[in-house]
């Protein structure tokens, strides 16, 4: 495939509420770049059920929009000549709620927990997590499994040599629960063994007879040791074979695309793993859609680089926003507001776009109130993923004498915000968002970076699409990513620390240079309690030298001073010295007069 | 993107619908093509797998897991009593006072004994579940072993939100005017066993009395976010509902807060008063979208002259057609599309969106919207 001439791309993601397609194009130059864009509701629902329909919508506005002949009729037309045709089809999918699993090891905190890292980095959803020492009783198990109805079911359990025992005991429960696919009755929900090899014949045992039984290599061969690749790949094969093929129209899809479709999850992971390794740099991505929010991240722990994917099922922006609420409670959407409002109305308001979600906010005041429910839904996701981004549990590590001050425990979390490089935000809330700089400022305040950090979004949310074409043709997915998909929103330099409002916290100097020559130089003391916008260009560059007071830190260590140079992007430069972590005041007067001060002071909704 | 508008909730007068009944796995179905049945009638049952329990009988026997058949007093497939024996070790010297003896703890079948981890696994008779036909109507195909296919002629509403699963009962108004909201008074002894029309609100007192009345259903326009927790006893995270235990089925017909009813869904509904309804609180608002119904079932001889509502042909949304504001500011304004211009326009969050110009019903006033906030009132 990668030999394939490809001048002319269509890709679509298939989401939950809206089919997306974009047209990638090669130019005289010979780059590739994304040209047009259209978009439809998805129809996998009555009275279409059929996916293809909402395709197609989105393939005519692109034809529209292009003036290119892509269709004839319900055909693609290829390869592509002229103004008419295409040379490839490629696409993505979460409609119909993507792709759901049930995941099971033998402890919680070891194999259950890497079966979990297996399915999410596949772009599942996961309905639950089943392990013998889980704290239920072999009953509730049982009825826990048979009332999930999960797309499939990944079983690991004990390392190569161990445990035999606990892992059939999990297959015997599975066996009896006798779960039921969500999609299809005709047939047999797979289950991929992915453990102990010494207990794969009792697994086949036990399992055969009541599903489609796949086997891989063991997920968790040592205790020090992660195989996740294997299973991953298994469930994006079944993922195709099985539960795509059961969704309305796919098996029409399936026949259009010239290479799987991939679960939209796992191909912006796909796409920010790429960048990452490809820079040298460690990176996180948030992708926030209607019904769930997925968090990416790939950092370098001890030399190797350590990718995970969570996605939390119930925090969106719509389909889940009540949820959000219902999460983050009422207090904490309200912090983020700088205006009163009665809370039976903003409970009423909030639930009427939970039943009609596909409505915008056409007020300033419902912008501020979804940009605050976002944040909410950013942190709260954020913090499960940290909780599942961690080394392995269970590891014995050898301590030589320096580690003896280093209280590290097997099961950190991996996600360290002072060492992150890039930061990408992506969906709805954040590509649309009707000023960069508010996206700039949720993805700041939710995820709260420290020290020196690059702030992107994913421009009109085509990451999906690049991610399923990396598979084909990397490099023509990285030139469109570089020039068309990430937007640059800039740098935020905020020193980790606390102290006092108004207290000293950083003193800054900062050189700008545009094409057009050099800025004057600024120089500035930032008290605690600050967030400071210095307004830059894509092309521009920034030199700062940034000297932290004794409690704080910039990347260096408390108290030391940093010197950076880096590229502008479409907001610029933002200093935030409002303290890591960061506390907004508890009395409602005070703290709405200061939120106002900061939206005011980043241009947030002014008119 | 003229695909992107919101579909209407289907009011309709006078329609032909078929509601799928469906068992959820195989079982017998009692009804045959072309039999009359009325909502009540039980159409197709099946037998559910109960519960089963996993006792570690190596464990309480003291031995091998290898060795547990030498133990076993039952094999696999052999049903058992309440307190019945199912294996035993060998007694200690001989002396019965020191065998341990393990029962089954309830009536069912051995389903596993497993000589890998020393369970045995016991699964209770199955469990027996009833179909009913939820609508007066005429059998139109059974599908074998599964359930059946039930035609009616029928008024049909759709709601925006409801609780609660599926009900019936003589479809009775108890607010004289759309904008009325219902309170505790408004509730009465002889409301039991009815559905009731509300027009703007009802209060949760007065929901609280309907359930203790043993009111079958309540549709009103609309139900504070706030009740709704109160009710439910949590806050409502996503909206998929219609297995929630209250006793009274809530359809909600425009949306959360007070809202006066659409004068078309309170004017059907008050022409309907006095006959049997079937209604369902189920909501799905998310993949396989499913929005709660409100159907007035017809007598045979008005059935003769219904035919099937057709839709309307997917044009899109046109200049002139009357939609509903589904959003704030105006939200619940009817109104006309006057424009439809193409180009994207400013509004004032500053986000650029395709809107639309409409004439309001109540005032005259022309007001430009989100494309995205309005839904088409279908005719």
């Amino acid at each position: 495939m990668e030999n394939k001439e490809l001048n002319i791309i269509i890709a679509t993601d298939c989401g939950s509420t809206t089919t997306k397609a974009i047209l990638i194009e090669k130019n005289e130059k010979g780059e590739y770049r994304q040209t047009f864009r259209g978009e439809a509701p998805t129809t996998v629902e009555e009275p279409y059920n059929d996916v293809t329909r909402g395709v197609l919508n989105a393939m005519q506005e692109v034809e529209e929009l292009s003036g290119r002949k892509i269709l004839d009729g319900e055909k693609i037309i290829y390869p592509a000549r002229g103004n008419t045709g295409v040379d490839i089809y490629i696409s993505t999918s979460s409609a119909g709620g993507g792709l759901q699993m049930l995941v099971a090891g033998a402890v919680k905190a070891m194999t259950a927990e890497s079966a979990q890292r297996a399915a999410l980095g596949a772009g599942a959803i996961v309905m639950d997590v089943l392990a013998s020492n889980d704290g239920r009783l072999a009953h509730q198990k049982i009825a826990r499994i048979r009332s999930l109805r999960p797309d499939m079911i990944l079983l690991s359990g004990g390392t190569d040599g161990g445990t035999v025992s606990h892992v059939v005991e999990i297959a015997e429960f599975i066996s009896a629960a006798n779960p039921k696919p969500r999609l299809g009755h005709s047939y047999s929900l797979p289950v991929i063994y992915a453990g102990n090899v010494n207990a794969r014949n009792e697994i086949k045992d036990v399992l055969e007879k009541k599903s489609t039984l796949y086997i891989t290599d063991n997920i968790r061969p040592t205790l020090e040791k992660e195989n996740l690749f294997p299973a991953r790949q298994e469930i994006q094969n079944l993922f195709m074979e099985h539960v795509m093929a059961q969704a309305p129209g796919y098996g029409k899809l399936k026949q259009w695309v010239e290479v799987p479709i991939m679960p939209t999850p796992a191909a912006v992971g796909y796409l920010i793993q790429t960048v990452a390794e490809e820079e040298g740099v460690n990176a996180m991505g948030v992708d926030i859609g209607g019904a769930t929010t997925d968090v990416f991240s790939d950092f370098e722990s001890n030399s190797e680089r350590v990718f995970n994917r969570t996605v939390s099922a119930n925090l969106g922006m719509s389909y889940s926003v009540s949820n959000v609420l219902a999460e983050a409670g009422l207090d904490n959407v309200l912090r983020w507001v700088p205006f009163e409002i009665n809370e039976e109305d903003l409970g009423n308001r909030i639930k009427n776009k939970m039943i009609r979600p596909t409505t915008i906010p056409h007020t300033k005041n419902e912008l501020i109130i979804e940009q605050a429910l976002a944040r909410e839904a950013l942190r709260l996701a954020f913090d499960q993923h940290k909780l599942l981004a961690v080394g392995l549990k269970g590891v014995q590590r050898i301590r030589s004498v320096s580690d003896t001050f280093d209280q590290t425990a097997s099961g950190a979390t991996l996600v360290d915000m002072m060492k992150l490089d890039l930061f990408i935000g992506s969906g709805g809330v954040l590509s649309h968002a009707p000023k960069r700089r508010q996206s700039m400022l949720m993805m700041i305040d939710s995820f709260q970076p420290m020290g020196f950090t690059r702030l992107a979004v994913d421009s009109i949310f085509m990451m999906p699409h690049l991610g399923v074409l990396a598979s084909v043709n990397k490099a023509a997915a990285k030139e469109v990513f570089e020039k068309d998909c990430l937007i640059p929103l800039g740098m935020c330099i905020a020193p980790a620390g606390n102290a006092k409002i108004g207290a000293k916290c950083l003193s800054v100097s900062i050189r700008i240079t545009t094409p057009q020559g050099e800025k004057p130089l600024i120089q500035e003391d930032i008290p605690v309690g600050e967030v400071r916008l210095y307004p830059m260009g894509i092309e521009d560059t920034a030199e700062v030298e940034a000297h932290p007071a004794r409690r704080f830190d910039v990347g260096e260590g408390h108290g030391k001073s940093a010197h950076k140079k880096f590229k502008g992007g479409k907001v610029g430069l933002v200093i935030d010295t409002r303290g890591r972590p960061f506390v907004l005041p508890e009395d409602k007067k005070v703290r709405r007069e200061l939120i106002a001060r900061w939206y005011k002071d980043f241009g947030m909704y002014e008119d | 993107m003229a695909h992107v508008f919101t579909p209407g909730l289907q009011v309709i007068a006078e329609t032909i619908i078929e509601k799928d009944r469906s068992l959820p796995i195989p079982g017998k179905v009692f009804v045959k093509s072309g039999d009359r049945v009325k909502a009540e009638d039980v159409i197709a049952e099946a037998e559910i797998p109960n519960d089963i329990q996993s006792m570690n009988v190596v464990n309480l026997l003291s031995v091998m897991p290898k060795e547990i058949h030498q133990f076993m007093l039952k094999k696999e497939g052999d049903p058992v009593e309440e307190h019945e024996p199912i294996a035993q070790n060998k007694p200690f010297l001989g002396i019965k006072l020191f065998q341990s003896i393990v029962r089954s703890p309830f009536k069912g079948t051995i389903e596993r004994i497993s000589d890998v981890t020393g369970q045995v696994l016991i699964r209770k008779p199955p469990r027996r579940i009833t179909l009913l036909a939820y609508i007066d109507g005429v059998v139109k195909n059974v599908a074998e072993n599964l359930g059946a296919e039930i035609e009616t002629a029928c008024a049909f509403i759709q709601g925006i939100f409801g609780i609660g699963g599926e009900a019936f009962g003589e479809l009775t108004m108890v607010s004289p005017e759309p904008s009325h909201a219902l309170d505790e008074a408004d509730i009465t002894e002889s409301h039991a066993g009815k559905i009731l029309v509300g027009g703007s609100h009802i209060s949760h007192r007065a929901f609280k009395k309907a359930m203790e009345m043993g009111v079958k259903g309540i549709i009103v326009g609309g139900f504070h976010a706030k009740d709704l927790k109160n009710i439910l006893g949590y806050e409502l995270g996503v909206a998929i509902t219609g297995d929630e235990d209250v006793k009274t089925t809530l359809i909600v017909t425009e949306g959360f807060g007070k809202m006066a009813m659409a004068d078309r869904t309170f004017d059907l509904l008050r022409k309907n008063q006095g006959r049997r309804v079937s209604i369902s609180g189920r909501t799905q608002i998310r993949a396989g979208v499913m929005r709660p119904e409100i159907i007035v079932t017809f007598s045979d001889k008005e059935a003769q002259s219904v035919k099937a509502h057709v839709p309307k042909a997917e044009t899109g949304i046109q200049i002139g057609d009357e939609v509903r504001i589904i959003r704030e500011p105006f939200f619940g304004r009817l109104g006309n599309i006057m424009e439809l211009p193409p180009e994207l326009t400013k509004i004032e969050t500053e986000a650029k969106v395709r809107v639309m110009k409409v004439k309001l019903a109540s005032t005259g006033e022309v007001v430009t919207i989100p494309r995205a906030n309005v839904e088409l009132i279908e005719v």
